[in-house]
């Protein structure tokens, strides 16, 4: 957990698909040992991102470094640390749950039969079912099972709670977190439901519409957004508000009747000190919750 | 150990953490010299990252409510008691400072809720032990 390496450097990286930007000049490291969370809405650019990392992608514009190498270069040597598992993990249903453990681990040098076996049995799986034959939730845990017993340095998880229930949650967080805790490695994981990744993640990169809004330790992010109510009137409109906070990181603004919420990432004395100068009576302050900050900036980044 | 994590309200699940132990340990659920599950335990009981667990420890640590032993684990400090009123205040007053800006805000005075306290904490049923820090 100490460790400080950088397991992956993404710069500048841009991707079009016909007019659309989906990754639009993204930036960001993730550190060894780190559980790396990413939260957006479905088509912010998230899958996008994570093919790039695969090497699936190719990147047209910034460039992409996993373990040091580029994964389009050299993907046998990318993949044999990463474990993936994507919302919908694509098994062939014909096989059995035996048969796809023993296909899979013909692909890794370090494939771990014993941990293998012991996940199978944590997971209830059994062995003889045919992969068509199981729930959404087995297939998960089987994904699971896949990603995690070759001890990848990477475990990669794409949207993967997704549509599942919440038992099949609670394992996809356990391994997670005895990916990092039991083995020191590192952990990047995608999903809307920002519950789930405010609670493993250390940092949270957010994005919109291929843009990257936000990327910092959960920490700082939880710390440094306020929500301010003010008093006021129909003599305060939004862009003096742009005009008098644009330096102490005012996100957005919003009117309701005579008062205002002001949603800001900042220095809450600082903010506190130019809304008393400005004479903005102040009702209320409050931290934001992950869930507010995700609103109030995908808001912003729309311009409002 | 008996912790429960809240995420709605904004408060970081560090300083939960802390808070619950501090409280478990105020309440005499946690006892001296009582050994707290390793970090990884907790990590995995409570699905969160490690490091969280860690900080938490660190400062109830620092705060001189929790011990280390090398080697052997983490335990509950008996210095903890003495401090553990004043932590006990603290709590309280972050609570009552809430109160009182709402009150101020609905036009209540003071004395009608010191008077609406004294009601509530008498009526039978209200057994405030009870109740989650």
């Amino acid at each position: 957990m100490q460790d400080t390496n950088t397991i992956i450097q993404v710069n500048q990286l841009s991707r079009q698909f016909g007019e659309q930007a989906a990754l639009d000049n993204i930036s960001f490291k993730v550190k060894a040992g780190q559980i790396f969370g990413i939260v957006g809405e479905n088509g912010a650019g998230k899958t996008t991102l994570i093919k790039h990392i695969l090497g699936q992608y190719i990147a047209e514009q910034g460039s992409i470094k996993v373990f040091g190498k580029d994964p389009v270069e050299e993907p046998e040597k990318v993949l044999a640390k990463i474990g993936y598992l994507s919302e919908e993990p694509d098994l062939p249903a014909w096989m059995t749950v035996k048969e796809i453990i023993k296909y899979t681990a013909a692909f890794y040098a370090n494939w771990d039969h014993r941990y293998a076996a012991e996940l199978m049995e944590v997971f209830s799986l059994q062995t003889n079912k045919r992969i068509r034959e199981l729930s959404k939730g087995q297939k998960a845990r089987v994904g699971l099972v896949l990603a995690q017993a070759h001890r990848p340095e990477l475990l990669l998880l794409d949207e993967p709670s997704s549509g599942l229930d919440p038992n099949v949650r609670r394992d996809i967080l356990g391994a997670i977190i005895r990916t990092v805790s039991e083995e020191g490695r590192s952990v990047i994981f995608s999903s809307h439901l920002l519950e789930e990744v405010e609670r493993v993640s250390d940092h949270l990169m957010m994005l919109d519409k291929g843009k990257r809004l936000l990327s910092d330790s959960m920490d700082n992010i939880l710390a440094h957004h306020y929500r301010f109510v003010i008093s006021g009137n129909n003599e305060i409109n939004t862009k003096q508000l742009r005009d008098d906070f644009k330096n102490l990181g005012l996100l957005n603004s919003q009117q309701l009747e005579n008062e205002w919420l002001l949603n800001f990432y900042g220095d809450e004395q600082q903010i506190e000190a130019q809304l008393n100068d400005n004479t903005y009576p102040i009702l209320s302050k409050n931290k934001l919750s992950l869930s507010d900050i995700f609103i109030a900036r995908t808001t912003a980044n729309k311009g409002g | 150990m008996d912790i429960h994590l809240v995420q709605a309200d904004g408060v970081p699940v560090y300083q939960q953490i802390i808070r619950q132990v501090k409280h478990l340990i105020s309440s005499n659920r946690l006892k001296v010299d009582q050994e707290l599950p390793a970090i990884r335990v907790l990590a995995e009981q409570l699905l969160v990252n490690p490091n969280t667990v860690a900080r938490a420890y660190r400062e109830l640590e620092v705060a001189n409510w929790i011990y280390k032993r090398r080697g052997a684990g983490t335990f509950v400090s008996g210095e903890a008691s003495p401090l553990s009123k004043l932590e006990q205040n603290k709590i309280i007053d972050e609570k009552l400072s809430a109160l009182i800006t709402e009150a101020r805000q609905m036009n209540i005075p003071t004395e009608r809720l010191v008077e609406r306290l004294n009601q509530l904490s008498q009526s039978a049923n209200y057994t405030a032990q009870d109740q989650e820090v």
